[in-house]
């Protein structure tokens, strides 16, 4: 602020802004730096009881969460890969039926199925999905499959929101011309919009990851938690949130803590990555780079 | 001209996503309302001890939420407190002072802080109060203030965008007449930008409320528990009502806890549908108001 602003009775209030963003901003600085700070030693030891080997037998003294790791990977990239296709079938359904009596209908559901929160999905889950998991695999019904299944309810509906938003004002901007060629909606969509529009698919599938490898409420109470590498989808996984919230509940502190503190680290990297990646697609998106 | 199979298979699913999520929802709230409405009631909320002294905190209740009620309605409270000024001010902040190589920095921190998994903005209060009992306050404790605090970092990139978003919306025209009367930067925000993006900044708030209300991963690592009764103090542990219904899933010992906990589950689905809904008519409210005017 200009030193001669601050006597004009209308200028001083722009510090209360300033204050604010001031806070907001120290809030997230300590959020990162509390959490790099406390993963540092679990980093930095490589000796016995490292957190980066493979098995975690905390009885035995061996805190791996490398299997966790994987089990967060292996967990979202298979909610994506069912959600992905989904959510672009739903969002092309929703563009090129402009007259259906459904539209309004099924985007208000879209809608309220982003606010339905996981612990509700996780819940019902246990009493629907898995009893279908146990009849068609065998074993507890509490697997890989079913935290995938609802993992990809979850992210489907923010997908489409997405995508919908991208594809649509380019599908208009075609229409009059393009129908009247003698093309229909789903081939203007399919042969013009879609081979321009990577980077909104990417963006929606980046954001799709970010929230199923963040979900702690899902895995926690559908994966089964075993700290193993699945070996098919009837198989039981723990993911990095899961693994979080359960050294939490049953440890007391000492080198189970270090595993903690990495988990954090490790999912605050990756979602803090892919935010990024999706800032600059966003940015390149605002500037039209997709559209000459 | 023959399409490619990709082409044709999307073609043919489109339709059944339409028809299955709309399914899966409905299946959701029907297998909900089926086992939960039946114990919607006084029962639900307050078991065997009267109402009136149960709300006034006379008698504890055993086997009711109202405990974990209240503890979520503290907790939302106290988020919303913590959260609404560094959030709306930090929103017109960056809308309308900060210079650009501020605002695309902050920008970026506010994205980053927006992907964060909730269950790190708990890890962060968990290792927080480690850090204080090993340095100034060996008594420090997770408790409903650090909650609050932590579900406060992780409603605040709604709030920010959700005002940023909504005074960026506000016509040009509006604010070059405000600035051809006469009024300086300030009164111009103060009094015609705020004003006219309010609507906007209340469904920011009510989108962060839902989120602060429905958050388990938070409150699982900063102090919830399964039965701590009323609240005690911003200092005390407390019950929550979405933990309670991952707690019951998890560890039920009878069949009527388990009915509580289909109650539990519809009463937070049709609280989160409600605010959805009542950000929806705000949000309405603001489009309609400026539907003419930004043309």
């Amino acid at each position: 602020m200009m030193p001669q602003a601050g006597a004009h009775t209308g200028e001083s209030r722009a510090a209360l802004p300033a204050l604010a963003a001031g806070l907001a901003l120290l809030g997230i600085g300590l959020l990162f730096a509390m959490v790099i700070i406390a993963a540092l030693p679990a980093f930095l030891d490589h000796g016995a009881g490292s957190v980066f080997t493979w098995s975690w037998r905390p009885y035995r003294g061996e805190f791996g969460i490398l299997a966790m790791l994987s089990g967060s990977v292996i967990l979202s990239v298979s909610a994506l890969l069912l959600a992905w296709p989904l959510a672009l079938a739903l969002c092309f359904w929703i563009i090129t039926s402009p007259r259906s009596p459904f539209l309004v209908p099924v985007r208000g559901c879209l809608r309220l199925m982003t606010a339905v929160p996981t612990v509700v999905y996780g819940f019902a889950a246990v009493f629907l999905i898995t009893p279908l998991v146990r009849a068609g695999l065998g074993g507890s019904g509490f697997c890989w499959l079913a935290a995938a299944l609802v993992l990809t309810l979850l992210v489907l509906p923010t997908m489409a929101l997405i995508m919908e938003a991208g594809l649509a004002p380019r599908l208009s901007a075609l229409c009059p011309g393009g129908l009247a060629v003698g093309l229909d909606r789903m081939e203007l969509l399919w042969f013009f919009v879609l081979p321009l529009s990577r980077k909104t698919l990417l963006a929606a599938a980046l954001l799709g990851l970010g929230r199923a490898f963040g979900d702690t409420l899902v895995p926690l109470m559908l994966a089964g938690n075993a700290p193993q590498i699945p070996a098919g989808p009837g198989d039981s996984l723990r993911t990095l949130t899961a693994h979080m919230a359960l050294v939490t509940a049953n440890e007391v502190g000492g080198a189970a803590y270090n595993s903690l503190f990495a988990a954090g680290a490790l999912l605050l990297a990756v979602t803090a990555l892919t935010s990024l990646m999706l800032r600059r697609i966003q940015a390149a998106l605002d500037t039209g780079a997709e559209q000459q | 001209m023959t399409r490619p199979l990709c082409f044709r298979l999307i073609t043919a699913i489109a339709p059944l996503t339409a028809a299955l999520l709309p399914a899966c929802l409905l299946g959701l709230l029907a297998f909900l309302v089926f086992k939960g409405l039946p114990t919607l009631g006084m029962e639900l909320f307050f078991g065997d001890t009267p109402p009136v002294a149960a709300l006034l905190g006379r008698q504890p209740v055993w086997d009711g939420l109202w405990p974990a009620c209240a503890g979520s309605l503290c907790l939302v409270g106290l988020t919303l407190g913590l959260s609404l000024f560094p959030g709306v001010g930090c929103g017109i902040f960056l809308a309308e002072y900060a210079p650009p190589r501020l605002k695309s920095l902050a920008g970026a921190a506010v994205d980053m802080l927006a992907g964060t998994p909730s269950i790190v903005m708990g890890l962060f209060g968990f290792t927080l109060i480690l850090f204080l009992r090993h340095t100034f306050m060996p008594g420090a404790t997770t408790c409903l203030l650090l909650a609050a605090g932590c579900l406060a970092l992780l409603v605040l990139p709604v709030l920010i965008v959700g005002t940023r978003e909504a005074l960026e919306a506000v016509p040009q025209n509006l604010i070059l007449t405000a600035a051809s009367l006469g009024l300086t930067k300030n009164q111009r925000i103060r009094h015609v930008q705020l004003p006219a993006a309010a609507p906007g900044i209340w469904s920011g708030v009510i989108l962060a409320l839902g989120r602060a209300a429905e958050d388990t991963a938070v409150i699982m690592l900063t102090g919830v528990v399964a039965n701590a009764g009323l609240p005690a103090g911003i200092g005390a542990k407390f019950e929550a009502l979405p933990f309670s219904i991952f707690y019951t899933a998890a560890q039920y010992q009878s069949p009527e806890e388990l009915q509580r906990a289909f109650g539990a589950a519809l009463v937070l689905l049709l609280l989160a549908g409600g605010l959805i809904l009542a950000a929806r008519f705000f949000e309405n409210r603001y489009r309609r108001r400026w539907q003419g005017s930004a043309a």
